[in-house]
């Protein structure tokens, strides 16, 4: 075979502390060699799996299975993939919420529609589309309004890019760790293929006025969500998405059009968009100014803090998704950066002495969630694991001391420290502070 | 040249217009209306008080209408629950203590307060309050948290004017980033 590397020295030779592997581990074998790593495994004097049972036919291969449907749901014994915890009703079924994406669930860099995060303010509006309209005004030339049939008629860009809350993560914040799971830590971010328009074309159509430096879009839900974006980003890689993961944009996440500023906080890429106005200093919303600004050292106040730093977390294993028995395992999560891509992530099974470089799986996009793994060889012994993500512009996410030491515990928002799972001798895995 | 030369020929055939160069590649598809046409859409308050509307209001109309509509979610004075705290806070910005961020406390500018009620509250039935009170309701929350005194009037001129007490906290990262 062409393969350069002794698979065996791969898999026997620790790269980090704790059992971790070399990446290439999994990635350059075919299937004769897993089998010679499933037997090293037993080698290695690790207890064997039990002798399978004899072969039957099930049931559903000698019935007639289901018919068609016209849009087809996950399997019922996937129930437990849902968006969540959902906060409580506070207001007998109306006001601001949030679900989030079970990430400890997913694998690969997409979320399916479904499970794609959400933050409203004032509930998700039930927009006919025949009655919405775009309308974009301000410091243009002219102002102009678009339905969404005619949105619908002009050349679409694609492209792949999470969103993620900048309120994702502020429980990391907190002295204690809190006890929750890589979904109720860290799953306001989620990663979609999104298609629509270019907004500096539907801009320069309108004609931008040179004195314009920022503009607010604002939303048709009940809340008439605005935030202030500057004109540079709305002329670079802005978007006013129609489509999500090949299908209309969920009524969730922005139904029929919702405001694409890649890499940027979740909250500014407005949902429901059905206004933009151009102006020469920022509108000052309450989205900008009470929220989503981040309160620093000695009372000051970080406002227009935009692009979501470098982040990664471990999703298997994470709390929940425990260890079963000692052995051979692939550690992986996702890692996502709002300044391009993600170069590297380095993993860690003794609480940070030693790392490792993962794998990224193809492909590797910028402003996209990207899933990374490494085979860790677990002893059974306790390992707290961790993963630091490295972006293209050469910023590595910080520890916790780190991040807390610069800018204190009370920001509430754009938290991106190292999240630490604990692995215990009996196989569960929690969060915890190392 | 040879595909830009097709795709010309093919527009003219099709019979587009394309009235704008700057647009040159765009359907242009965009219907064109005036600012007073958009005017029922246009929520915007500047920092400086742009946008805001005719109308005024008194603190004392402004507890009338907080009474009836907002109390059920602020507490009678603005520090009940579920909704967040609008009154109080002052002084837990510092330090480690936990932050309570009001609008007494917190928020920088008068004129966010006009905007966001007009725009979202209340909150089972927003925007369905005159404008004037909506200056009402901002005086009075700006009166609880002792920002104008009571007998002040909120309106166009004077809501821009009230410089709020945390206001000279915030500072602009962009287009840097904070670390």
């Amino acid at each position: 075979m062409s393969n350069d590397l002794n698979t065996k020295d791969l898999d026997t030779e620790q790269v980090a502390g704790n059992g971790l592997l070399d990446r290439r581990l999994f990635l350059r074998q075919g299937g004769g060699l897993i089998g010679a790593v499933g037997m090293a495994a037993g080698l290695a004097g690790y207890s064997r799996p039990v002798h399978a049972e004899t072969l039957v036919v099930p049931d559903w291969t000698k019935t007639p299975g289901a018919w068609l449907q016209g849009y087809t749901q996950p399997s019922k014994f996937e129930g437990k993939v849902v968006r969540g915890p959902l906060p409580n009703n506070l207001y007998n079924g109306i006001g601001p919420g949030n679900a989030r994406t079970p990430l400890q669930y997913l694998d690969g860099m997409i979320t399916p529609n479904g499970l794609h995060y959400e933050r409203s303010h004032n509930g998700i509006p039930d927009i006919d589309p025949a009655g919405h309209q775009l309308l974009i005004h301000g410091l243009v030339k002219r102002p102009l309004t678009f339905t969404v049939e005619a949105l619908s008629r002009y050349p679409m860009t694609s492209r792949i890019s999470f969103v993620e809350c900048a309120g994702n993560s502020g429980g990391m914040y907190a002295a204690t760790p809190a006890d929750g799971t890589a979904q109720s830590l860290h799953g306001l971010v989620s990663c979609a293929e999104w298609t629509g328009v270019s907004l500096a074309m539907l801009l320069e159509e309108a004609g931008v006025d040179p004195t314009a430096k920022w503009l607010v879009a604002e939303g048709a839900d009940a809340a008439a969500m605005s935030r202030s974006v500057p004109i540079g980003k709305a002329l670079d890689d802005a978007m006013v998405a129609l489509y999500q993961n090949g299908e209309r944009v969920r009524p969730s996440n922005g139904y029929p059009m919702r405001l694409l500023l890649p890499g940027y906080q979740g909250n500014m890429n407005v949902k429901w968009l059905r206004r933009i106005k151009l102006l020469r200093e920022p509108a000052m919303t309450k989205d900008e100014t009470s929220k989503y600004s981040l309160l620093v050292k000695d009372g000051k106040v970080a406002q227009f803090n935009f692009p979501m730093d470098a982040k990664s977390v471990i999703t298997k294993p994470s709390p929940g998704i425990n260890m079963t028995a000692p052995g051979l395992y692939e550690i992986s999560g996702i890692a996502w950066s709002g300044h391009g891509k993600v170069a590297k992530v380095e993993v860690t099974a003794d609480g940070g002495k030693s790392w490792a470089p993962a794998a990224l799986s193809d492909p590797v996009l910028s402003k996209a969630i990207t899933r990374f793994r490494i085979p860790w060889r677990w002893s059974g012994a306790p390992a707290i694991l961790q993963s630091r993500a490295i972006d293209e512009t050469g910023y590595v996410q910080p520890t916790r001391e780190a991040q807390i030491a610069a800018r204190g515990s009370r920001a509430a928002y754009h938290c991106n420290l190292i999240t630490s799972w604990g692995v215990a001798a009996n196989g569960e895995v929690k969060h915890v502070y190392a | 040249m040879f595909t830009r030369n097709i795709a010309a020929i093919s527009v003219a055939a099709l019979g587009f217009t394309v009235g704008l160069a700057s647009a040159a590649e765009s359907p242009g598809l965009g219907q064109p209306i005036t600012e007073k046409e958009a005017a029922a859409w246009d929520l915007s308050i500047g920092p400086d008080g742009v946008g805001l509307p005719a109308g005024r209001g008194t603190v004392k109309r402004g507890e009338e209408v907080y009474l009836e509509k907002c109390q059920g979610c602020h507490g009678e004075t603005g520090v009940g629950t579920p909704s967040d705290k609008l009154v109080g806070g002052q002084g837990t910005l510092m330090g480690d203590q936990a932050p309570v961020k009001t609008v007494g406390s917190f928020w920088p500018y008068a004129t966010t307060l006009f905007d966001y009620i007009r725009r979202a509250m209340p909150l089972a039935e927003p925007q369905t309050m005159s404008d004037s009170d909506v200056y009402a309701v901002s005086a009075y929350v700006l009166n609880l948290n002792g920002i104008i005194g009571p007998r002040a009037v909120m309106d166009a001129k004077s809501l821009p004017k009230v410089k709020m007490p945390n206001r000279d906290n915030f500072y602009i990262v962009y287009p840097g980033q904070i670390k």
